[in-house]
């Protein structure tokens, strides 16, 4: 039943669009002729539509915005961070979740249980309300949202390891390595780990789309990436008030930010669906949804 | 057990952050005597450690303190606030699963062919969307758009508020005006919700498709809309409510950005005030106030769930 995942042309156009957002993020803003945070002249450059010339003759693919900065440009450059966010946020909360759950299985008896009833605790929370009261009340900015993401993102996969792990130790390898001499801390590393970490895998992917979608969120709202720095939340937010003026300028970093994570969805998607096999639909984890 | 667990958490993330909340409330030209005074005032002088009992033992009760910057009851301002939130959720709530279940249901039934496909695309772009864009380009469109692109003036819709200020509207003509208003926001989070259900459903209703006893009921001859009707929708009956439990964080957050972008004046929008203007109690109180509809919400499916399915029921006892 497993499909190839490189023979099937959802992915394969899952990941060239990806590709061409990480290569365009790194040399878009690299090539542009303007700097995407300086301010130029104002009434001369501002809010040129898409696919036009301003009035110095510099064409813009995407306009500019009220600033008159080229909105492509800035786009890109959001996209480095949104990207960066995106995984680093998703990528640490799947190593605190490995962490956790692995030491809570191991270990058993009270860390367990504590670990456990402290996840149930933050899951009863909703995830944007804890990075709300969070990131709004330290200091706004990468590191904070980085941080904070990892904090609230790590009991899903705590609960996937921990069970995983559990259903491992079981099992006579387990025994054999600990009969052979091998320590504790060890086994769990060498031998009970490697085959526990797919699901966490998996979760991590499907982590990366809502990770993105959440500091859009935080940034939208004035609490997560901080202006002149673009994000593609801080962008939409920019546009706002030209929704009737300059449609472009909230709409086309939106299409940008929609078109990643609908790639990141479906490659994390395709990716269970060849791991994971048969693993309940519920891990969809619609709650976290922004 | 759980709850307190929770209220601890809460009071630990907010106090434990930095920034001092009578800098914030002071006027402009006050003394550093006048924010100690105020400081003592609220208790914040105090150990963290009295602090947290003494709120603790107040959240138990059901008291959830008194504002820092307006001095209302904090339970006064959440139930003020929460109507328009829970009338919006619920409604949502109710769409998206009126739409997405057909939806997906439908899907299923068509796994494999183009509208399938369209639709599995359609659908997971929506969920791909954040929620305060799409109501963004539902504004664009429907408000400012409407003239523009020559809509009939029913589709020209208020983006803003729940009410046309000035205008003391009753009755037939009021409920209207609140209706017009509601479209859009409405219309925001039930897609959002609607695309997510239905590509679970898509999923669930193929599986159930593939169960011999499907083939048994059409071989007797039972017409589609009874075979799905009952058969299927009867078996993803019980998956469908623990479905609605776990979205309600979903429903939670997109109520907040929808609020905050419709200018609606529900709990979403009360606590980011808050959060802006540091002030502990309501974001404590607020955030309390989620988990508990949480909690609640899931031990409800969980009771609810034997009820719907037999087969559970019977294993537990």
């Amino acid at each position: 039943m497993k499909k190839s995942l490189a023979n099937d042309r959802t992915t394969a156009g899952a990941i060239a669009l990806l590709a061409l957002m990480v290569a365009s993020s790194v040399f878009v803003p690299m090539l542009a002729r303007q700097d995407p945070l300086a301010i130029g002249d104002v009434i001369a450059l501002r809010l040129v539509p898409p696919f036009s010339h301003d009035s110095t003759g510099a064409w813009h693919l995407l306009g500019t915005d009220r600033f008159g900065r080229d909105l492509f440009v800035r786009m890109m450059l959001a996209a480095r961070i949104s990207l960066a966010i995106g995984v680093g946020g998703s990528v640490l909360a799947a190593a605190l979740g490995t962490i956790a759950g692995a030491v809570a299985a191991w270990l058993g008896g009270i860390t367990d249980r504590l670990t456990m009833a402290v996840a149930d605790a933050l899951l009863a929370i909703p995830r944007l309300v804890l990075l709300l009261v969070c990131a709004a009340l330290w200091q706004p900015g990468l590191l904070t949202v980085l941080i904070v993401l990892g904090a609230t993102g790590w009991m899903g996969v705590a609960r996937i390891v921990r069970g995983e792990v559990l259903g491992i130790r079981a099992r006579p390898f387990v025994e054999a390595a600990e009969a052979l001499g091998v320590s504790h801390w060890l086994v769990l590393w060498r031998h009970v780990l490697p085959n526990a970490i797919g699901p966490a895998i998996v979760a991590t992917t499907l982590g990366v789309g809502n990770a993105i979608l959440l500091e859009s969120g935080l940034s939208f709202l004035g609490l997560g990436i901080q202006p002149p720095r673009p994000s593609w939340g801080n962008m939409i937010a920019g546009g706002r008030d030209l929704i009737v003026a300059a449609p472009w300028v909230a709409l086309a970093p939106g299409a940008a930010l929609i078109l990643t994570v609908l790639s990141v969805t479906l490659l994390g998607d395709r990716l269970r669906d060849a791991l994971a096999g048969n693993q309940a639909p519920f891990a969809r984890q619609l709650g976290e949804r922004t | 057990m759980l709850f307190w667990l929770v209220v601890t958490i809460i009071f630990v993330l907010v106090r434990m952050a930095p920034g001092d909340p009578a800098a914030f409330l002071v006027s402009p030209t006050a003394t550093a005597a006048d924010a100690a005074s105020l400081r003592a005032e609220l208790g914040l002088d105090r150990p963290l450690i009295v602090q947290y009992a003494h709120w603790a033992g107040a959240v138990v009760r059901g008291d959830l303190g008194e504002s820092f910057s307006s001095r209302q009851s904090v339970s006064r301002l959440l139930l003020d606030a929460a109507p328009v939130s829970i009338a919006l959720g619920g409604i949502s709530l109710l769409l998206t699963f009126l739409i997405g279940v057909p939806l997906g249901m439908f899907q299923a039934a068509r796994r494999g062919g183009a509208i399938d496909k369209l639709t599995t695309v359609f659908t997971t772009t929506v969920y791909a969307a954040p929620t305060f864009w799409i109501a963004l380009a539902l504004i664009a469109v429907f408000t400012y758009g409407a003239a523009s692109l020559g809509l009939p003036p029913a589709l020209r819709l208020p983006a803003f508020g729940i009410r046309t200020p000035g205008g003391a509207l009753h009755g037939w003509a009021g409920f209207l005006d609140l209706f017009r208003h509601a479209v859009l926001p409405v219309v925001t989070l039930a897609a959002v919700g609607a695309a997510g259900i239905a590509r679970y459903s898509r999923s669930a209703v193929a599986d159930v498709l593939s169960e011999g006893w499907v083939g048994t009921a059409r071989a007797k001859g039972a017409r589609p809309a009874r075979v799905y009707g009952r058969h299927v929708l009867r078996n993803i009956t019980p998956q469908l409510v623990v479905l609605a439990a776990l979205s309600l964080p979903g429903l939670v957050a997109g109520s907040v950005f929808v609020e905050q972008v419709f200018a609606w004046p529900g709990l979403g929008r009360a606590m980011l005030a808050a959060i802006q203007a540091r002030d502990y109690p309501v974001v404590m109180g607020a955030t309390v106030f989620y988990a508990a509809a949480v909690i609640i919400a899931n031990f409800a499916a969980d009771v609810a769930l034997p009820l719907l399915d037999p087969r559970r029921g019977a294993r537990a006892a």
